[in-house]
């Protein structure tokens, strides 16, 4: 009877296991058995190879190359994106008009598709048949000196690119910062007004430590988020554009599907995630270091 | 009199100023979306001309034609049929297994609630790459069935959790009346907990659903025939040919947002909550 209880137990979490095993738990152990491989993917043959695809990513100076590209859009993320979230959110958080309506409009850029929004994007700013709308409508406001080929100058595609970014993921920054700062009770204001405080000095002295944790969480999610971004790249510029706007996944999906080296690319995604764990993990400790010495 | 003006006004100007400052971000959340929609009526020769939001003449036709010629139908009833399959899957799944995490007693169960909550924290970067090999190896590559336990499995974790969560602060005794009155455990689970879950799994359904539906990178190397795709791969070799539609290619991106905006806008309090809960831990 209780054996037969257990096993009827078992059924109800019998699928989810199945499906865990199979799409989860043996990709990540094939990751990590073929990183130490050099294999094309189609051969029955895999040459062990040892570590030296792990050396040969120290010294691949197109990867560090997407590295960088994407740490530069996770900077303007981190301080472009969330500076205007929270903005935002200190805006919403007071008692305002339509603030509902807000709300619901800045959050409609997140649940879009990195394929729309970044075709959508590719459209106003494309060159094609002078069709820019944006460069229109800056030499029309006589600023057309700021007018150029966002997407098909290299030396502009990557900022164009994290800038669209931030469009579309400041929403989602904004709805956190909010919830956040409407966890903070209202006495709190008062009382330091009592005391004659003024607004910027409860908010030194009230908002900012009260909201470092959700600061901290936002921080880390948008690292891991912007780190990994790369559909929205492929919509906007149709790929690495000889490097200029590579980043991490593009160049592991280009060693996978373009030069067949499947090994290669699986100690590209071992390294990657190792490294945003590790980022993660100093945002985390820096944080806590933080809230010890406010506290 | 004078200083009370003067605060007034003071407070008036910084109001004034906010919902400026919040206006003109909202506006630039919409009008990209606007452009489109606006664009999809227009035609080839007029659509870089006629620079007004409100086109001239609206040429509906567009949308028969990318429905029609450009495919649109099948590939938005691909989305369609996907994001259905795997999100009630995924409902019937997570649930079972979120009941038994929370409720039934059976050896390993916390080792094995804590492995999916590892796999929901671990980044995998590039877990394409070997889901790749092991579909070929399964010969379920190129096939709806491949993508859809691909998709079941992403979305597996975070919607265990979730109900979790929701199963431990439901109250014994609901369960206890039900035992007694002879119902069997799975009796139990589909006649209480999943009716009382209903909330959760109004959650899990909407970014489930946002997720399937907004999905490329599997469906990218999963599919090669055209017939499986679903829109946004669909939408990615449409650019490619269409090069010289744009408002064909607009009302294809018109199709494959409305399902979404629409979504979010009866179900964003589920959105928000789902938001909010799950990062305001």
């Amino acid at each position: 009877m209780r054996v037969k209880s257990v096993l009827e137990n078992y059924l109800f979490i019998l699928p989810a296991i199945i499906i865990f095993a199979i799409f989860y738990i043996i990709p990540f152990i094939w990751v990590f058995q073929l990183s130490f491989f050099d294999w094309d993917g189609i051969l029955p043959t895999k040459t062990f190879v040892g570590l030296s695809n792990f050396r040969e990513i120290a010294k691949d100076k197109d990867w560090w190359q997407a590295m960088r590209n994407a740490g530069y859009i996770t900077l303007l993320a981190l301080t472009f994106q969330n500076a205007l979230a929270f903005l935002l959110a200190l805006a919403c958080d007071r008692e305002i008009r339509l603030r509902n309506f807000y709300r619901v409009i800045f959050f409609i850029p997140p649940v879009l598709s990195e394929v729309v929004v970044g075709m959508v994007w590719r459209f106003l700013i494309s060159d094609i048949d002078g069709a820019n709308l944006i460069n229109r409508a800056l030499i029309s406001l006589g600023l057309g000196n700021l007018a150029r080929q966002w997407l098909s100058d290299p030396k502009f595609a990557l900022t164009t690119v994290a800038l669209i970014h931030c469009w579309k993921g400041f929403g989602w920054g904004f709805l956190i910062f909010l919830a956040g700062l409407q966890t903070i009770p209202r006495q709190l204001y008062e009382a330091a007004r009592v005391d004659g405080a003024d607004a910027w000095e409860s908010f030194k002295k009230i908002t900012i430590p009260l909201m470092t944790p959700v600061i901290v969480l936002v921080a880390i999610l948008t690292v891991l988020g912007t780190m990994q971004v790369f559909v929205l790249i492929i919509a906007l510029v149709g790929g690495e554009f000889a490097g200029h706007t590579s980043v991490p996944v593009l160049r592991i999906l280009a060693t996978m599907r373009g030069s067949s080296r499947f090994g290669y690319a699986c100690s590209q995604g071992i390294t990657f995630g190792l490294i945003l764990v590790v980022i993660s993990f100093i945002q985390y400790r820096f944080s806590k270091r933080a809230r010890q010495i406010q506290g | 009199m004078k200083p009370s003006l003067y605060y007034k006004t003071k407070k008036i100007t910084i109001n004034l100023l906010i919902q400026l400052f919040l206006l003109s971000v909202a506006l630039t959340c919409l009008f990209p979306l606007l452009w489109m929609v606006s664009s999809s009526f227009k035609t080839q020769d007029t659509i870089f001309k006629d620079i007004s939001l409100i086109p001239q003449e609206f040429h509906w036709e567009n949308y028969y034609l990318a429905w029609k010629e450009g495919g649109f139908g099948r590939y938005f009833l691909n989305s369609v049929f996907y994001t259905a399959t795997v999100v009630f899957s995924l409902v019937i799944v997570s649930s079972l297994a979120a009941y038994a995490f929370s409720r039934l007693r059976f050896p390993a169960r916390n080792i094995l609630f804590i492995m999916f909550i590892a796999a929901m924290m671990i980044p995998l970067p590039g877990s394409f790459v070997p889901l790749y090999v092991l579909l070929n190896k399964l010969h379920l590559r190129n096939t709806p069935l491949g993508y859809i336990l691909c998709l079941v499995n992403v979305g597996l974790s975070t919607s265990i959790f979730l109900l979790k969560t929701f199963f431990d602060k439901m109250p014994p005794e609901v369960e206890d009346a039900a035992r007694i009155d002879g119902c069997s455990k799975f009796g139990i689970w589909w006649h209480m907990a999943l009716p009382l879950a209903k909330p959760v799994l109004a959650v899990v359904i909407v970014f489930n659903s946002l997720m399937v539906w907004n999905e490329y990178i599997l469906a990218l190397i999963i599919f090669d025939s055209r017939k499986y795709m679903p829109l946004q791969v669909a939408l990615q070799t449409f650019w490619g040919e269409f090069i010289t539609r744009y408002p064909l290619l607009m009302a294809g991106l018109t199709i494959t947002v409305i399902p979404i905006i629409l979504i979010y806008l009866f179900m964003q309090k589920y959105i928000i909550k789902g938001i909010t809960e799950g990062a305001v831990v």
